[in-house]
């Protein structure tokens, strides 16, 4: 099942009107996005959306789909939206006060910016990981319990510890860590601080998990180890991942979302898109013209 | 090519030389500024404490007294009122006159009466008081010399002679004589200590001034940090940024650098004047610092908050954690070491500051001890300005002295402030 872009402005809660004075899209702006960027099954669908930073326009009518357990690769070059995009997707874009968004959300059946959707509910939903590793300053089991604690997903102290323990397996610093629980998680190298943070987002399960370059401080080993770990969770998880290796989006993801100065150039499948990507912008920068 | 190499690295080299050259100067210049710094502090510290470690130790006279009833004119010691008037000044008179019969004329026995302390009367009756039995005994003391006496048996042993000032022929023999038998020495000056201000030099102590510094800078830390750290985080945290935060941004600013008697003024026309709370009592003066010391706490709190990384902050948002829960799990702990130094360096200041309190009236003359933060009081600096401004010389010492004791709390207090930010400071 296909929808084209128009089909998608009758969604609920698409955002039509954006304040008045902002910039008005020139033609450009009604691009449409080649390729395949909607899916039969889809857990999340985000139709025509528009993210301005003060009167400066960054996304430009984005639609795509993210399917059921997928793992989605956004790739383009420096400032052209991505973390943008991946950050409305969680609206950590709310914390900034000119960060304007528009289109629609939908996260199953839920509106991610209706007004009746709370922000911290959603973020039990879809969890986050950033460019640096960013432990708290605590103890590497209070880490990964933060999270449930906060949610009030666990009640007794021998379930945390059972939550913290199969997080950090899948995470797969269990194995390291196990006997310095205790010790703080800012005292581990760069790579176990990105899988300590793996860790703590998929300790309260969330359906989705959004990371932005998680391997871009990591030296190779660190990196495959992360690789692999992102191939485990897609089975349980669905993940949108940031990259700007394309190595690397070649290997971990199903699917592949070329990003342009704003607007959303291509999607399909991520074989497709380095070896016949189907507009020429994707072609220049795979083949490396540009970025 | 090769010599375009060699005047290359030529040319750097003589560079290299006048860099050298000005690095060298610089750390001179830097020497001497802090050279220049240690300096003055050396000489204020040695001048200080030269001049008021005197202060520490008191002249003591061992005399031998008769609690006669005849010359208290107390018959019952249940009764308060004779008790009250009772004449002790004159027990310790007859004392002197039975210890020197040789001085009988009016005017050496005049001499006499000056010896002792006039306040240590009020020892004698207290001794009484508690001790019923001595009634019509006799017992031994070591009583507070006055401050004549006292000033003139410190510089006994000076270079340039002992300083005779006010002391009389009479009184430096009767000085000798207790000195042959051994009955004057210089004591641990107690009083100092435990008393509060004193018209007599002698009787005059600091801890009526220390313990009002201390119920006014309790309200002041009790008002001005909660309020700091509140008005701190909102700011930083929740206030939206527009015209109406800048506002308050440049106000706080500004307020920080208003001269400290202008919140004296406030404080006068609004408690005292509108409010009509008494004066000269910590509560005022705790309300007073704390509008003097809340822009720091606030600018210092905004920097903590400021210095803590924005992504533990994004951390914490990006796993669910409200607003708030972000403030209280995060940011709060790992700001709260900057936000306690900010806090004590902003109590030091309160604790040196005179002039506000001025105006507030905590510059009367308070004797007793006060009882609590309602009651009137004086601090430790404006205890200094009262006795830097007495006429005896005896206070000169006095007020070196409480400036050491002030010093000493500030530095305890800076000591701790940096103690704990060291403690408490986590690296990430
Ligand atoms: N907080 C902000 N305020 C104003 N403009 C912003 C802000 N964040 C991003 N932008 C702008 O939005 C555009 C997209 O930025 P974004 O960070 O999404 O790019 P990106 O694709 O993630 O780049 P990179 O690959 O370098 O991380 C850029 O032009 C940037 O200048
Ligand atoms: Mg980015």
């Amino acid at each position: 099942m296909t929808m084209t872009a128009n089909e998608a402005r009758d969604l609920p809660g698409a955002v039509k009107a954006v304040k008045e004075g902002y910039t008005v899209h020139d033609s450009s702006a009604d691009y449409q996005t080649v390729g395949s960027p909607f899916v039969a099954e889809p857990k999340m669908r985000i139709r025509n959306v528009d993210v301005f930073y003060g009167s400066e326009q960054a996304l430009f009518n984005v639609s795509v789909d993210i399917g059921k357990n997928e793992v989605i690769a956004m790739i383009g070059p420096s400032g052209c939206g991505k973390s943008t995009f991946l950050r409305s997707i969680n609206r950590m874009n709310d914390t900034i006060d000119i960060c304007k968004v528009s289109g629609s959300f939908i996260l199953d059946e839920d509106d991610i910016y209706a007004k009746s959707m709370d922000v911290v509910a959603l973020r039990a939903r879809v969890g986050m990981v950033f460019q640096k590793p960013n432990p708290f300053p605590k103890s590497i089991y209070d880490n990964v319990a933060y999270g449930p604690k906060l949610h009030g997903l666990v009640s007794r102290k021998s379930d945390l510890d059972e939550v913290v323990e199969t997080s950090l397996k899948r995470a797969g610093l269990w194995g390291e860590v196990k006997d310095r629980l205790l010790k703080p998680g800012t005292g581990l190298s760069g790579g176990q601080q990105q899988r300590l943070c793996i860790a703590r987002a998929i300790a309260i399960s969330p359906d989705v998990i959004l990371m932005d370059e998680p391997c871009s401080a990591l030296d190779p080993i660190a990196t495959a180890r992360i690789e692999e770990l992102i191939a485990e969770l897609s089975e349980n998880y669905t993940i949108a991942i940031v990259t700007h290796s394309m190595q690397q989006a070649a290997r971990v993801s199903q699917r592949t979302a070329y990003f342009h100065l704003g607007k959303l150039i291509e999607v399909n499948d991520t074989e497709r898109v380095f070896t016949n990507p189907e507009h020429e912008l994707t072609e220049a920068y795979i083949t490396g013209r540009f970025g | 090519m090769i010599e375009d190499h060699q005047k290359k690295a030529e040319q750097v080299a003589r560079g290299l030389k006048r860099r050298y050259r000005a690095e060298k100067r610089f750390r001179f210049y830097g020497i001497m500024a802090v050279a220049f710094g240690l300096l003055a502090v050396a000489v204020l510290f040695t001048d200080i404490i030269t001049k008021g470690s005197g202060a520490f130790r008191q002249t003591y006279i061992q005399l031998t007294v008769h609690y006669d009833p005849e010359v208290l004119d107390i018959t019952d010691l249940r009764d308060e009122s004779q008790v009250a008037l009772g004449n002790f000044s004159g027990v310790i008179r007859q004392g002197l006159y039975d210890r020197f019969p040789q001085f009988s004329s009016r005017n050496d026995k005049r001499e006499l009466n000056k010896m002792i302390s006039s306040g240590e009367g009020f020892e004698l009756r207290d001794r009484l008081v508690e001790n019923p039995s001595l009634l019509g005994r006799s017992e031994t003391l070591w009583l507070v010399a006055d401050d004549d006496i006292d000033t003139y048996f410190k510089s006994y042993g000076d270079s340039g002679g002992a300083f005779t000032g006010r002391v009389s022929e009479t009184q430096r023999a009767v000085v000798e004589g207790l000195k042959q038998s051994g009955d004057i020495r210089l004591k641990l000056n107690t009083n100092f200590f435990t008393k509060g201000d004193s018209r007599e030099p002698e009787q005059a102590g600091i801890w009526g001034a220390v313990v009002g510094s201390f119920f006014t800078l309790v309200i002041t830390l009790a008002l001005s940090f909660p309020i700091g750290v509140a008005a701190a985080i909102y700011l930083e945290e929740f206030a939206p940024r527009n015209r109406w935060t800048d506002l308050i941004e440049v106000n706080i600013n500004n307020l920080a650098a208003v001269p400290s008697i202008i919140f004296g003024l406030l404080g006068l026309a609004i408690f005292i004047n509108f409010f009509e709370v008494p004066r000269s009592i910590p509560v005022i003066g705790g309300l007073v610092l704390t509008l003097m010391t809340l822009p720091t706490i606030i600018i210092t709190s905004r920097a903590a908050i400021k210095a803590v990384p924005p992504s533990i902050r994004e951390a914490a948002i990006g796993i669910g954690a409200s607003p708030m829960q972000v403030v209280m799990h995060h940011v709060l702990p790992l700001a709260m070491p900057g936000m306690l130094t900010g806090a004590i360096i902003g109590m030091a200041q309160a604790l040196g500051e005179t002039a506000p309190l001025l105006m507030i009236g905590m510059v009367a003359f308070i004797v007793d001890i006060p009882s609590g933060p309602a009651s009137p009081a004086t601090v430790l600096p404006v205890q200094i300005f009262l006795w830097a401004d007495s006429p005896e010389r005896a206070f000169v010492e006095k007020t070196s002295a409480a400036i050491m004791v002030l010093l000493a709390f500030l530095i305890l207090m800076n000591t701790t402030a940096i103690w704990l930010r060291k403690r408490l400071e986590r690296r990430w």
